[in-house]
């Protein structure tokens, strides 16, 4: 194990998420229901996606966030474990490199990174929060950087208008985050063949499930076409994960029984299939690699022997082919309904 | 067994009245899917609707469910209290309307 790091079996989220409260005790464990429907243990069918989260800074702090991001955090990936992610891609097998964060832009390395993967021909997957593209001139050259390279650029934006908007993500959120849509509107982004993807990512403000993705996307363009102008391809739904900062609100709101109920009631087995997990590797700021983000957020590094093999320096594709994917009550978020992912519904 | 007339834990549990009478249970909740689908009205429109008269029969469920379908429609609070007084003018209105009746018949009583 590196010195520096912290390795923990039972995050003390995932005990309060098993026995806060007597419902919480009542539920099924997540593995009961893998087990219920044919799909425990979880194992991996593939290395499609490398998620590389470089950074936990933000420029902002926003309500849901599960990674706790904000200004204050330090924890930044340095250029050598970023040499490691990309020669972990050298190594073949890796589709598309999704860059995330916090903010990923504020990462000193960002703009060299970027550029080494699209030397190699790599998918890049961008995870964009929009406000930190129109904060200053630094990062307003930032899309027409992103247009040259090709890069796929995912933001966030939580609906299309400014009360559900700043109510989670601050005030003047969606005034900036329409601003940075229109600078990518003008390159090409999100517009018909110009080959340069622009998708939206939608979370529910507050202690719900989203609706269906079809009929919210359609929602979504309409209303960002009429009012700004604004287009873009895909809008990809999350579920917001009881963890982190979230789990915070939903305890302090006195939502977490109810939540944790509606997930579990929710359960959908061909969503539980189609996890994420199951074809990405998350690789944290210091080289750790999780299952997912969420994983990573709860410090349980991938199951793959001894913790040295659990930094993307070693990276060895048969031992984490062979790996079982670390699960628990939180895994709930991604099963719930039409499913869950970074690349949006699952079922 | 609670020991209110109402439980919360009762609205995710309604599916189960088909338990009884399997076949006319399933058919009101095929009719009920179907009038939520999209149609001539939008889906945000059915929500509204569904929120103002769940406060006209006063169904605490029915208050639950459909105000969490209006906020993941993004309807604001203040368009959903104008939608729970569109229900109350009625309602109320209903009761005043009445009034003519009564107005009526007391002036036929009456020298």
């Amino acid at each position: 194990m590196n010195k520096n790091t912290v390795e923990i079996d039972f995050h003390p989220e995932l005990e309060l998420l098993r026995n806060r409260t007597e419902t919480l005790r009542s539920l099924p464990a997540f593995d009961e229901k893998l087990n219920e429907t044919g799909l425990h243990p979880l194992t991996p069918t593939g290395l499609d996606i490398l998620q590389v989260n470089v950074g936990y800074m933000c420029n902002m702090t926003c309500k849901h966030c599960h990674v706790d991001a904000g200004p204050h955090r330090k924890e930044i990936m340095p250029r050598k474990t970023l040499q490691h992610c990309l020669d972990a891609y050298d190594m073949g097998g890796f589709k598309t490199v999704d860059i995330t964060g916090g903010a990923p832009e504020m990462n000193p390395d960002f703009r060299w990174f970027v550029d080494e993967l699209h030397q190699r021909g790599a998918h890049v997957i961008v995870r964009s929060n929009l406000t930190i593209l129109v904060t200053n001139p630094k990062y307003r050259e930032l899309p027409a950087f992103f247009a040259e390279r090709g890069v796929e650029v995912t933001c966030s934006l939580p609906f299309y208008n400014r009360v559900t908007t700043d109510r989670q993500r601050g005030e003047g959120t969606y005034d900036r985050s329409v601003e940075a849509l229109k600078l990518l509107n003008d390159l090409g982004y999100g517009k018909d063949g110009s080959g340069l993807e622009l998708n939206l990512v939608y979370n529910p403000a507050g202690a719900f499930l989203p609706l269906p993705q079809q009929e919210l996307e359609a929602d979504f363009k309409r209303q960002l076409r009429d009012k700004h102008g604004v287009s873009f391809n895909n809008l990809f739904t999350i579920t917001n994960l009881p963890i982190s900062r979230y789990l915070d609100y939903l305890l302090r709101s006195d939502n977490l029984n109810d939540y944790m109920v509606t997930l579990v009631n929710a359960y959908n087995p061909v969503a539980a299939e189609k996890v994420m997990c199951r074809n990405t590797i998350s690789v944290g700021w210091d080289g750790r690699m999780f299952d997912c983000d969420f994983n990573q957020m709860l410090l349980m590094p991938v199951e793959a022997g001894d913790s040295n093999a659990t930094y993307i320096q070693n990276f060895d594709t048969e031992t984490l082919m062979k790996r079982r994917i670390r699960t628990g009550q939180h895994c709930f978020g991604c099963t719930a309904g039409a499913g869950s992912s970074c690349g949006g519904s699952l079922a | 067994m609670s020991n209110s007339y109402y439980d919360k834990s009762h609205l995710a549990k309604f599916g189960n009245i088909t338990e009884l009478q399997e076949k006319l249970g399933t058919k009101f909740f095929d009719y009920y899917n179907a009038v939520f689908e999209g149609g001539e009205l939008s889906a945000r429109e059915k929500a509204l609707i569904a929120l103002a008269v769940a406060h006209t029969v006063q169904c605490p469920y029915c208050i639950d469910a459909y105000t969490e379908t209006s906020v993941k429609h993004g309807i604001s609070e203040p368009e959903m209290m104008e939608a729970v007084h569109v229900a109350c003018a009625i309602r109320g209105g209903a009761s005043l309307v009445h009034g003519v009746q009564m107005m009526e018949q007391a002036k036929k009583l009456t020298m």
